[in-house]
């Protein structure tokens, strides 16, 4: 019979290595992708068109794509996003209805991300008439972001102390005026910090645009919202798995030009929240 | 008398432009609601020729998938989906439960602000990347380990969806480990208990709740897992026997064929018939852990 120290000390042994087991794959593929990617980049693999069947040139078009599909999203995204956020953080009332719109803010977080490409196919590409387009892909990216983008504004406005609204009130300020000027400037920070994370999210998705706006391959660059594009994750898709004989360089080159991509926004995320919380008044 | 109807009314159309925006508030509140609607019709529209024609049983029960030819029966993929998701959780549940009693209940403050951050970065890592990972390494693992002809099999899915489960099941079950009252424990290591004894007998049961909506969302993240589970099961649609076979997932059904079937036809429609499939399990899952939740809250 061993003790029960001794039996604590193996315990904790056992929690430890299991965290060690959970963590240490997080950092062997980020840098496994950074040295197998580093010597496929250059200035040409990210500013040139592909040639030869993508087995040579660049991956401009996925680029300028990814960029074209997030500026679309946070379009649709934000406004909505912080508006709902706010709807739920400063005007709603706890009832019925509210309950309603969390569990449906809930399950849309966890819709699968192909089911949001059927729908976005159903409604955007076909019903609405929008094609396989930017506009399409777009839409459809920002339902998919939407829950990030209003969880993490709510929490940012609910932190804002009570007494700011107090004081605004108290001098005549309407309920609009207080939350404009006193509860959003002062949410801000973390407001960024979730509308980053959600576009972040959204550059690195593949199936909700499989079917909505990206393209296998196109020899020239979008020119209307109604277009479709190649994108960097689909990119990746395409020459990981369908094109034989593609050098393995150019698919590590562009799974880690696609990961700095995504762990950017996540660095953009940690700085402004870090920053903030270093300035933080109340 | 001229300044004062002035300063009315400016303050009139500064009440009218408030009132505009608190519309536009009140319109985005009900978006989420809407969008959760219009998902549901929008698939049932496409779905619904199929299930009209087709008994929903021959498709939810039928053992061949055939599309080409108008067999449509999705037992297969849904055996297959389930079959990988089980494997992800037997991997995922211990190590997320050991990893989130490690970070609430062993590690130091400072050993936690670099471990939360490392694990939350593997949330971010998007899923094409992480499958192109498991394409090229993990399925060479398992192939060499367990001596197959291909290491695209159910397995090797499972081991990536467990680590894409994992952010989700360690930091919902961390929060609700370290909700529990201290009184708590308090009360145990005055008995005479060990720090390890009062997590397993008063911590643990005590955050009981909240480990099984862990689970319940780690679960729902699994099975609508898409480009992974595509890019390392191999995709054969046939009954699965073994983990250790090449199978064929839900997900990967719909994002693999969509692209070459014809707008309109029955594989299409059939199609978006998984897709409502995969709505209504996750919509479950994801509804009762929120009862779940809510259930506790009002207890408190």
């Amino acid at each position: 019979m061993i003790s029960k120290q001794t039996s604590e000390r193996i315990a904790f042994a056992v929690v430890t290595a299991a965290t060690v087991i959970v963590v240490t794959p997080v950092i062997l593929i980020v840098a496994y992708i950074l040295i197998n990617g580093l010597p496929g980049i250059s200035w040409e693999f990210v500013s040139q068109m592909p040639t030869h069947g993508m087995k040579a040139g660049g991956i401009f078009p996925a680029i300028y794509g990814t960029i074209l599909l997030i500026i679309g999203t946070a379009l649709f995204a934000v406004p909505l996003g912080v508006g709902a956020a706010i709807y739920l953080a400063e005007y709603a009332e706890e009832g019925r209805l509210t309950r309603a719109i969390r569990l449906a803010i809930i399950n849309l977080a966890g819709v699968p991300s192909v089911v949001y490409g059927l729908f976005g196919l159903g409604l955007f590409v076909v019903f609405l008439g929008m094609g396989s387009s930017v506009l399409a892909g777009s839409l459809t990216l920002a339902i998919l972001v939407l829950p990030v983008i209003i969880a993490s504004a709510e929490e940012a406005i609910r932190a804002v102390p009570q007494d700011f609204r107090q004081a605004s009130l108290a001098l005549g300020a309407t309920k609009w005026q207080t939350v404009r000027n006193q509860v959003l400037p002062n949410a801000l920070p973390g407001i960024t910090t979730g509308i980053v994370l959600g576009l972040g999210r959204a550059a690195g998705e593949t199936a909700p645009i499989l079917f909505t706006a990206a393209a296998f391959f196109l020899p020239r660059l979008p020119t209307s919202p109604f277009d479709q594009v190649m994108a960097l994750p689909y990119h990746l898709f395409v020459i990981a798995t369908q094109i034989p004989g593609m050098p393995v360089e150019k698919q590590y080159g562009t799974a880690l030009i696609l990961l700095l991509i995504v762990l950017s926004a996540y660095g953009v995320a940690t700085i402004v929240r870090m920053r903030f919380a270093a300035r933080k008044l109340w | 008398m001229e300044a004062t109807r002035l300063t009315r009314a400016v303050a009139h159309r500064q009440r009218l432009g408030d009132r505009l925006v608190e519309v536009f508030i009140y319109l985005c509140g009900f978006a989420a609601v809407v969008i959760v609607a219009l998902i549901l019709l929008f698939i049932l529209r496409e779905a619904a020729p199929l299930l009209g024609a087709y008994s929903p049983l021959d498709f939810v029960g039928g053992i061949r998938w055939y599309p080409l030819s108008g067999v449509f029966g999705i037992l297969p993929l849904i055996l297959g989906s389930l079959v990988v998701t089980l494997g992800a959780i037997a991997i995922a549940l211990p190590l997320g439960l050991a990893s989130a009693v490690y970070l609430a209940e062993v590690a130091s403050p400072r050993v936690k602000d670099v471990l939360k951050p490392a694990i939350e970065l593997l949330a971010g890592i998007p899923s094409v990347v992480l499958g192109f990972i498991g394409y090229l390494v993990v399925a060479e693992m398992v192939k060499n380990v367990f001596h197959l002809p291909t290491g695209l099999t159910g397995l090797t899915g499972s081991i990536l969806l467990a680590y894409m489960a994992l952010p989700t099941i360690v930091s919902i079950a961390d929060d609700a480990i370290r909700a529990v009252p201290v009184e708590y424990r308090h009360a145990s290591t005055a008995l005479g208990a060990t720090r390890w004894q009062t997590i397993v007998h008063v911590t643990m049961p005590a955050a009981k709740s909240g480990i099984v909506v862990a689970v319940m969302l780690g679960v729902g993240r699994a099975i609508g897992e898409t480009m992974t589970v595509w890019m390392v099961t191999g995709n054969a649609p046939v009954i699965p026997t073994t983990i250790l076979q090449p199978l064929r997932t839900l997900t990967a059904t719909i994002a693999a064929e969509m692209g070459e079937t014809p707008r309109g036809s029955e594989h299409y429609q059939a199609l978006f018939a998984i897709g409502l499939v995969l709505f209504v399990i996750t919509l479950a899952i994801n509804s009762v852990s929120y009862l779940v939740v809510r259930q506790h809250e009002d207890k408190r």
